[in-house]
């Protein structure tokens, strides 16, 4: 896995509650023996209509949405199915992040196994996030991991809450699998003794 | 054992393996679950990495999601959901990993099966790529859902890191009256404490209500934990928990299970154990339940009207509620009494086990499917489908006009061709009504197996105490 250090981006505001995984992405997407291009599933039945039109008012429709690499959602985010092709398909439309006030267990903990950081934070900044990007849709929002800090460019920047030790794994590139790997031995310990 | 100790804290403690400060437990899975959506990308990186399976003694997989449930049609007509059912019986064939197939006698939906099996037994950790394996914390056991990275640690070091969650208590006391089920009780509590309430908790229900319910039921209430944002659902086992499980096929045998349910009498929460969370709800004042809108928290009683979004202060959840209304095209203030329905689906992890089935056929016994009403009863195990047929529900399903399917998720997750038009209302006894869950445009209203049938032969939405 690659480290994580910083994010620096424009993003893509969806103000809404309890956004589930089925929005971000539908059952019928899930066929799938791959990890791979699930980008054009991303919000599909949100995106475009059953004949496949778009709807010009989505937020990922806007010319605005082009090359943000951040999310903005708000409670809850990623609700319901635990499908680990949610953060796939956010992570190949071309997101790196998720701002949101908060998150669904099961979908933080598949994000940070991804590297699609999530950033929950309070409300206050999140208001101040909100007025600065309706006023300049292209307003660069970074992030930093190392220091655990948002930014909004030209406004505020918080400190947000992040695991330690996911953190300390996407800030060096170590991928959890190795570290259970590594634990052998304490494993077999275990399975001696309760079995 | 520590005094003061809950059920969760107990079953967590016997299973870590590590625990570094500052770090998540390391903690050991008695038992993984697999099927076919969410494993294939975790043996492909087994395989990548030159990994072994861990333990396949501790492994079962079926096949459930994209099946279809069409007696006639075992073909699978979808490439995609072919291609990914080959590709888990590879899998399982590669690493040595039983699997109840398509074919098989004992094949159903994954939560259904576990139990049925005796696999499912108190005082263990089961986890699955599935958010509904909050199911088998009907036995007292710590069951959650994982995502597919996940699936692919417990594969290949049958362990997991996992920060511990808080404990949340819900107390039920009193009786249900008659036509109230456990379906009921647990959109109450969904509605009360919201899609959220749950989250960075495991709930523990307790109370006289509870340990009243028999396997089944119990099963429906920590099957739809997740659907309040719960990490995982448990009930103390208890005589009702040993009498389900003795004799069956994976249970401790003989000498064996004295000592194993002397072992899981000493599970369930100390007297003076102490939760972070409590909420009590009164089981004598509960009504028939029903949602109305796009989350499994947008639920009221049966006779009540649909919500004004105005009413609601937070500003967030009105928006939700607003959009809800719209998709579902419901006005604010209208009953949900007398409404129309297109489809009724009977069947999903929730409520397809036998007891679901009786109480369905119990409603739809001498009485016919409403015109332009679809009926589908899909059982949730083949063990639960043959076992409806040789007391004959299948008969009074058929007699009245419905579709008696083969097993399977269905129309729950409408992967496997079963599933709504858009526009159309299903009355579903599964446990998500997101848009489009059940069929893009599709329009879901959660309730009941009693709500469910008396709806498919009156046509519209009914309470079922209503009729003789």
């Amino acid at each position: 896995m690659e480290p994580i250090t910083t994010i620096s981006s424009h993003a893509v505001p969806l103000l809404m509650d309890d956004i589930d995984t089925d929005q971000i992405i539908p059952a019928r997407y899930l066929k799938t023996t791959s990890k791979n291009g699930l980008g054009e599933a991303l919000f599909a039945d949100w995106r475009y209509s059953v004949d496949g039109a778009p709807y010009p008012e989505f937020a990922l429709n806007q010319p605005s949405a082009s090359g943000a690499r951040i999310l903005i959602a708000q409670n809850n985010f990623g609700c319901g199915s635990s499908r680990e092709h949610a953060p796939w398909s956010l992570q190949d439309w071309g997101f790196e992040a998720v701002i949101a006030l908060s998150f669904a267990d099961i979908f933080r903990s598949n994000a940070l196994k991804n590297g699609l950081l999530p950033i929950a934070v309070d409300a206050p900044f999140f208001d101040d996030l909100l007025r600065t990007i309706s006023r300049d849709p292209f307003a660069q929002i970074s992030i930093n991991l190392s220091n655990q800090l948002v930014s909004i460019e030209g406004g505020q920047r918080t400190k947000f809450h992040i695991d330690p030790f996911a953190r300390e794994c996407l800030l060096k590139g170590i991928d959890q699998l190795d570290y259970l790997l590594s634990l052998d031995e304490e494993i077999s310990t275990y399975e001696v003794t309760h079995e | 054992m520590k005094r003061r100790a809950t059920l969760f804290s107990k079953i967590w403690d016997r299973h870590v393996v590590a625990q570094k400060a500052e770090q998540p437990a390391v903690l050991y899975i008695d038992q993984h679950f697999l099927h076919e959506v969410t494993s294939p990308q975790a043996f492909d990186l087994l395989r990548k990495r030159g990994l072994p399976l861990r333990r396949p003694d501790r492994t079962l997989a079926t096949m459930d999601h994209s099946i279809p449930t069409t007696e006639d049609r075992l073909r699978i007509i979808d490439s995609a959901a072919s291609a990914q059912l080959e590709q888990l019986e590879r899998n399982c064939d590669e690493f040595g990993i039983r699997l109840l197939s398509i074919d098989s006698k004992e094949g159903g939906i994954v939560h259904v099966i576990g139990p049925e099996m005796g696999l499912t037994q108190p005082g263990m950790t089961i986890v699955c790529g599935d958010s509904h394996t909050s199911t088998h914390g009907a036995f007292g056991a710590l069951a959650f859902g994982i995502g597919t990275s996940e699936v692919a640690h417990v594969l290949a070091t049958q362990c997991l890191l996992q920060s511990k969650p808080k404990t949340f208590e819900v107390r039920l006391d009193g009786k249900l009256k008659p036509g109230v089920t456990a379906k009921d009780l647990i959109l109450k509590l969904i509605a009360k404490i919201g899609v959220q309430g749950g989250v960075g908790h495991v709930i523990e229900y307790r109370g006289s209500a509870i340990h009243a319910l028999g396997m089944e039921a119990r099963m429906t209430i920590c099957n739809m934990s997740i659907e309040a944002g719960a990490r995982a659902g448990m009930i103390a086992p208890d005589d009702t928990t040993f009498a389900y499980l003795a004799d069956r096929e994976f249970a401790p045998e003989k000498d064996l299970w004295e000592a194993a349910v002397e072992d899981w009498r000493q599970l369930p929460s100390d007297d003076d154990a102490e939760f972070d969370r409590s909420v009590t709800l009164d089981a004598n004042r509960m009504e028939p339940m029903i949602t109305y809108g796009t989350n499994p928290s947008m639920a009221i009683t049966i006779g009540e009207p649909v919500p004004h979004p105005d009413e609601i202060k937070d500003a967030g959840k009105r928006a939700v509620a607003e959009k809800a209304l719209t998709y579902m095209d419901i006005p604010p203030g209208a009953p949900l009494l007398g409404r129309k329905i297109d489809v009724v689906f009977i069947g999903s992890c929730t409520n397809s086990r036998i007891s679901d089935l009786r109480e369905a056929a119990r409603i739809m016994t001498d009485r016919r499917v409403a015109e332009g009403v679809r009926v589908l009863v899909v059982p949730g195990s083949k063990t639960v489908k043959r076992q409806a047929e040789e007391e004959g529900l299948h008969r009074i399903f058929t007699d009245a006009g419905a579709e008696w399917r083969g097993s399977g998720c269905s129309m729950c997750i409408a992967m496997n061709g079963d599933q709504l038009s858009p526009g159309e209302y299903a009355i579903s006894t599964s446990n998500r009504n997101f848009e489009g869950r059940q069929g893009p445009g599709g329009r879901t209203f959660l309730a009941s197996p009693l709500s469910a049938a008396a709806a498919a032969v009156t046509g519209v939405i009914t309470d079922s105490r209503t009729m003789n």
